[in-house]
């Protein structure tokens, strides 16, 4: 019961974690596309404009990104506490993926937290290389990771994964990639679309644009090859859910209605985790092609251990979601680029107090 | 090499590298706290520009925390998924909370730290910081418990069925009676690093005679937490080896490459010797002064590594209990060694700056380059009190890296001292490894994790001291003129603290 319950809960986290840093992922992704020098009607020369895009661009995202990469770390926490042999098959199985996640996104936070600080434009390069490239690889390695978990892992009696880094590439584990990849710089974009004005939100919106049909058509190819692969009535629903929110959230998008959008946005990656962990429950790691897998039972910790996590859970969980939105209020004004009203020679805007101390 | 000893290294690496930002982080977080508790006090301009200019140091130094502590979070599991397994009932609990209560906290509370100059009242905005730094110490608590509970396993149980350890007591994992002395150990150590920071860079600057009003302050600040910290880390680490010689008595004597049982068992200062022979060849050592450490008495019995051996041996069955006794010898040393000389550092320091802060006439501080400090433009030589206060600020400034060379020795020295076991008595280290990765795969991320963090570790480093050299800017339309004199420092006018509207409360 207790188990069944950090199931879910586990879910949650992931789910809290793929809508936060979703977006965080798909924002530093499209650094180079949404912070791009404005052409022409500027008097500002260009390097300083893009700059200014740019900081506006990693704004949105510098108060908030290292607290929504927590929920990654809980989500880890919380698998060794409550399912330790989840944790522990999980992460040795899929040994040099995870590594690449975690190099990525150590590459990625030292870039965003140096970029501010760097005392030359090689070293502010460097530092958009760094983001970009820990935007792209952890969605699309994590999007390998969760399809091949719904598929089933090769593993011993003893829930040991053999499952090389190039079983995981089967073409299943790559669309779940791909497909949480343009989720997440759709999300980005959105996200962007948000929480700026001017001209870098036109250009977050065009982007969004350009991003929902791939996004949508790579949606719905997983979607139905998880219903073919593992589908019950419960996914098929969830799916349907989720792949409708993608459709409301480009019908928000277009309505200019950039709150909805995100909103609708959110719901689509929480379907999308949902059909993860609905796919395979009762299991927490399934067998590729059949057999018994590992369940939530045999992986659960005691009953003790999931009674007091489940308090410290529910006292602290309440807290923290609610320190959280408050910081997502404090920053919630929109940040403009070097187009900003009060900005005709790109200094002194709002945006650069707000993206300019990013530390 | 065995995939045994990869993993190890790999945990060493990862973990001693991850343990060079920690401390500074803990420490500078709360000193830089008190920086700007001090200005909303005193309203004196001077501890915000100082604020600003450590808070910048601190989180160049909190992001490198940041960003090695993600690979803390699952490295057990991939490289110890057997280990993860046996305990993960009692060591995922401290870690989990860790996550939900100190991560978010800090994580949090930093981001409105850093953006929320002109967003937040000022009170508001110093609780930020307060928060973020309490997140620093309250993962150190859960942390240091996790580990407490490898060096001296309590309230679990092994169950039969699966034979896999159990908690049953949360009580008793975070009230065990060695992380409460080593809780205190750890955070007091962390303020030695951070006050010989504070010390190394004021004096970097003082020497130059740059900023000489603020580095003082600083300065003082620095000798004041190193001094404090340093005594209170001794007093908590004596505590530490009495709990250390009752629970893992093995680690204590070959701390000491101590053989046999003594009764006012001597200190050694150095020792060579033969490790099949079991005996010392050269030995130099002070009278009782170990049994007063492991006992607190001189004549307290302290029990030698060829008894415990036998003991062990005789309750745990035939294998070797001895750690690799050079490494365990020489790090004990170390730690307390260098530690007690960022001691005698800081205290001299404190010495040269009362001798050199004689108050002038009109109330501010003496130049110290007028009474005691050589003007860099002139021959040192000449001036032999000169001379020798530009010898002690050069060794201010090299001795930052003394309680970061304690810190990893300390740490080296309590878990190669554990070793055979992983949890002490429970688990040996080599039952613990994950069993389905190859050798080579661990190698491959071994090496990955090296360079990757060799290459940040230049980044950091060179960022850290860029910015901490710079001058500490003027406030943004305070005082006077800025720029022009070569006075922008490296940032120039890019510089966002500059545009910050700091004073807009």
């Amino acid at each position: 019961m207790l188990a069944d319950f950090w199931f879910v809960l586990v879910a949650v986290l992931w789910t809290g974690f793929f809508i936060l840093e979703g977006f965080d992922f798909g924002v530093a992704a499209l650094l180079g596309v949404l912070g791009r020098a404005a052409r022409g009607s500027l008097p500002a020369p260009g390097g300083e404009a893009l700059e200014t895009d740019r900081r506006a661009v990693l704004g949105t995202i510098g108060p908030v990104w290292d607290g929504n990469e927590v929920w990654l770390l809980t989500a880890g926490g919380a698998m060794f506490a409550a399912f330790p042999e989840w944790y522990a098959s999980l992460f040795s199985g899929f040994y040099l993926a995870l590594f690449l996640v975690l190099a990525a996104l150590i590459v990625r936070g030292v870039a965003l937290e140096y970029r501010a600080k760097a005392t030359t434009a090689a070293g502010r390069a460097w530092c958009d290389r760094g983001i970009v490239l820990g935007g792209l690889l952890p969605p699309l390695l994590f999007g390998v990771a969760f399809a091949n978990i719904v598929r089933g892992v090769k593993m011993t009696p003893e829930h040991e994964v053999t499952s090389s880094l190039l079983d995981l590439l089967n073409p299943y584990g790559l669309l779940g990639g791909v497909t949480v990849l343009a989720l997440c710089l759709l999300h980005g974009a959105v996200f962007v679309t948000l929480k700026t004005a001017g001209q870098v939100r036109r250009r977050a919106r065009a982007a969004a644009d350009a991003l929902f049909v791939p996004a949508a058509a790579a949606l719905l190819a997983y979607f139905v090859w998880t219903v073919v692969l593992r589908g019950d009535a419960a996914v098929d629903a969830i799916a349907a859910v989720a792949f409708v929110a993608l459709l409301a959230a480009f019908g928000a998008h277009r309505a200019q209605r950039d709150g909805w959008a995100f909103v609708a946005m959110a719901a689509t990656l929480a379907g999308l985790v949902a059909t993860w962990f609905v796919a395979i429950a009762p299991e927490v790691l399934p067998r590729l092609g059949g057999g018994p897998g590992l369940t939530i039972h045999e992986a659960a910790s005691s009953p003790y251990t999931l009674k007091l996590m489940t308090v410290v859970a529910l006292v602290a969980t309440p807290v923290v979601l609610a320190y959280q939105a408050w910081s997502y209020w404090v920053f919630r004004r929109r940040l403009v680029g070097a187009d900003g009203p009060d900005n005709p020679a790109g200094r002194a805007a709002p945006a650069q107090e707000e993206a300019g101390i990013a530390s | 090499m065995s995939g045994e000893t990869i993993a190890r290294w790999q945990f060493g690496i990862t973990t001693v590298y991850h343990f060079l930002f920690v401390p500074l982080t803990i420490g500078l977080s709360l000193t830089v706290a008190s920086m700007q508790t001090a200005w909303v006090r005193t309203r004196n301009p001077d501890w915000l520009r100082l604020t600003r200019f450590w808070g910048k140091l601190m989180l160049i130094n909190f992001a490198m925390g940041v960003v090695t502590g993600i690979v803390q979070e699952f490295q057990f599991g991939m490289n110890w998924s057997d280990y993860s397994r046996f305990v993960g009932d009692v060591f995922g609990a401290p870690l989990a909370m860790e996550a939900l209560v100190a991560f978010f906290l800090e994580s949090t509370f930093l981001g409105l730290w850093i953006f929320g100059w002109d967003r937040l009242p000022r009170r508001v905005h110093l609780a930020t910081i307060w928060l973020a730094a309490g997140g620093t110490v309250i993962s150190a608590y859960f942390i240091l418990a996790a580990n407490s509970w490898m060096q001296h396993p309590v309230g679990y149980r092994i169950n039969p069925k699966t034979g896999r350890a159990e908690l049953t007591s949360i009580w008793k994992v975070l009230t065990n009676s060695t992380q409460l002395v080593t809780f205190p150990h750890v955070v007091a150590g962390s303020l030695v690093t951070a006050g010989a920071v504070l010390m190394a860079l004021s004096a970097w600057h003082l020497r130059r005679d740059h900023q000489v009003e603020l580095h003082r302050k600083v300065a003082k600040l620095g000798v004041g937490v190193t001094i404090v910290a340093s005594l209170a880390t001794m007093g908590f680490g004596h505590l530490q080896a009495q709990v250390m010689t009752k629970q893992q008595p093995m680690k204590m004597a070959s701390a000491e490459a101590l053989w046999t049982t003594e009764n006012n068992a001597p200190f050694s200062l150095f020792a060579y010797g033969d490790v099949n022979e079991g005996r010392n060849k050269v030995d130099l050592r002070i009278p009782d002064l170990l049994s007063f450490l492991a006992t607190n008495s001189p004549s307290g019995e302290v029990r030698g590594v060829q008894d415990i051996a036998a003991a062990e041996q005789a309750k745990y069955g035939p294998g070797d209990y001895t750690p690799v006794m050079g490494i365990t010898y020489w790090t004990f040393r170390l730690m307390m060694g260098l530690g007690g000389l960022a001691l005698v550092l800081a205290v001299a320091f404190g010495l040269w700056l009362r001798r050199t802060g004689r108050p002038a006439p009109d109330g501010s501080t003496a130049d110290p380059g007028a009474t005691a400090q050589a003007d860099p433009e002139e021959p040192a030589a000449s001036q032999p009190a000169g001379r020798w206060s530009r010898l002690l600020l050069l060794a201010v400034v090299w001795g930052a890296a003394l309680p970061y060379l304690a810190n990893s020795a300390g740490w080296i020295f309590t878990e190669m001292g554990r070793q055979p076991w992983l949890v002490f008595g429970v688990l040996r280290t080599a039952d613990g490894v994950s069993p389905g990765v190859s050798t080579a795969t661990v190698l491959v991320t071994l090496i990955g994790f090296t360079l990757l963090y060799g290459a940040l570790a230049v980044v950091a480093l060179r960022l850290f001291l860029r910015h901490g050299r710079a001058d500490i800017p003027e406030l943004p339309g305070h005082g006077r003129p800025s720029g022009g004199d070569g006075a922008a420092g490296p940032d120039g006018s890019d510089d966002d603290l500059d545009r910050l509207p700091a004073l807009a409360y």
